[in-house]
């Protein structure tokens, strides 16, 4: 098995992009998770403001999102430009 | 001389995935049963004279629990009895692959129907009117909580079984170890995300024993939900294995497919805990606030969806991996 340096290279991009998008997904799954969790129990409490409280849960989803969108754009730089 | 050597590898690859799907699979269901043996305690402290009733039922939940680290025992045992007819070093890989795929997938369900045991047996010291209900409640829960162990389990029991000799050895070793640590590690976020709703299930039937249908429903859903990241496990498992990869001795073609098989894999992980939080605390509310069952429902399902996006989005770079690059 003939490994040149340029394989090497490719070879580590490649493994990079799946461990960056992999391990960049669980924050933000664990994370807006709770948010969603918080909306849930607040919604319980006071049913009233459920249209409030869904718009409020999904801003902070969104940024909490963004995390898991750097992991994608760094997977895809990985993938495609480096 | 050489097939003296690839046989010693089958064997190394045989006892290392073993070793790795008994160790790991008891990770989870010790967990799980710890659990439940524990809230079984405080049950008893509770009402000392429903003993029996919590006893009883903290057996049937730690024996469900108990059989993702069954599922592990049995491939081990597999694994270091099998004879595997022709060795190949593809074999060797298919073997240390179905090993991390038992290993791993375990360990979420183990722990997770864990929960839903150890809330029957507080909620049967609260309620013990409703003792068969609770019962019943825990048993569908810690039922679905399995299901990634299951799939595991098949991903392991399709790399034992399946013969590879056909395909070229490089890249088709990492495809197949790849596969294994896809649904492996994406089990662990599903099966623990589905115990956190069938736990809170079990408690809230047993505070409003009326509310049990709008309960098991949610519950239902939610898991269905958690289940997800798994299911994307078990897709890019089964590329993984059934794709014929063109021979190629560069190493950046296997990485390719290790990196697709670790990218949907630990992927799944947040998002199934996430899914599972979302949904506890909507079964949760939906026990102690029946009439809003629809609006929790629903805004539990936008907020599952958008938690969901990131085990999407790890899927997508998985296949972008297999099929573009």
């Amino acid at each position: 098995m003939a490994i040149e340096g340029a394989d090497i290279v490719k070879a580590a991009a490649f493994l990079g992009a799946g461990v960056s998008m992999g391990l960049g997904a669980i924050g933000p799954g664990v994370g807006e998770g709770m948010v969603a969790a918080k909306a849930c129990e607040a919604i319980g409490k006071n049913p009233k403001e459920a249209g409030l409280l869904t718009r409020t849960m999904l801003v902070g989803q969104a940024v909490s999102e963004s995390t898991g969108i750097y992991s994608l754009v760094v997977a895809l730089l990985l993938l495609f430009v480096v | 001389m050489m097939e003296l050597d690839v046989q010693a590898w089958v064997r190394v690859a045989a006892f290392a995935g073993g070793g790795i799907a008994m160790g790991l699979g008891a990770v989870g269901a010790a967990i799980g049963e710890g659990y439940t043996a524990a809230q079984a305690n405080l049950a008893v402290s509770r009402s000392p004279r429903l003993s029996g009733d919590i006893f009883k039922n903290m057996l049937v939940g730690q024996a469900v629990a108990e059989s993702a680290s069954i599922f592990a025992l049995v491939v081990a045992i597999l694994l270091l009895f099998l004879d595997t007819g022709n060795p190949t070093m593809l074999k060797a890989a298919a073997l240390l692959g179905a090993g991390l795929s038992m290993g791993f997938g375990a360990i979420g369900s183990g722990v997770g129907s864990g929960f839903p045991g150890g809330q029957a047996c507080l909620g049967i010291s609260r309620q013990p009117a409703v003792t068969s209900r609770l019962t019943t409640n825990m048993l569908i829960g810690s039922a679905v909580c399995q299901t990634p162990a299951i799939f595991s389990m098949v991903v392991a029991l399709m790399l034992l079984f399946m013969d590879f000799s056909q395909a070229p050895l490089h890249p088709t070793w990492a495809a197949l170890v790849g596969a294994g640590l896809s649904t492996g590690l994406a089990a662990i976020g599903a099966g623990y995300g589905g115990g956190m709703a069938a736990g809170t299930s079990c408690e809230g039937v047993a505070r409003q024993p009326e509310t049990v249908g709008n309960v098991t429903t949610i519950m239902l859903v939610g898991q269905a939900v958690a289940q997800t990241p798994s299911i994307f496990g078990l897709l890019v498992s089964f590329i993984l294995m059934f794709k014929t990869f063109p021979e190629s001795h560069q190493l950046h073609a296997a990485m390719a497919l290790l990196g697709a098989g670790l990218c949907t894999g630990f992927g799944g992980i947040g998002p199934g805990v996430g899914n599972g939080m979302a949904a506890e605390s909507a079964v949760r509310w939906v026990a102690r606030n029946v009439q809003n069952a629809a609006d929790l429902m629903r805004t539990m399902l936008v907020g599952q969806a958008v938690s969901q996006s990131t085990a999407i989005y790890a899927m997508v770079v998985s296949l972008v991996l297999i099929f573009v690059v």
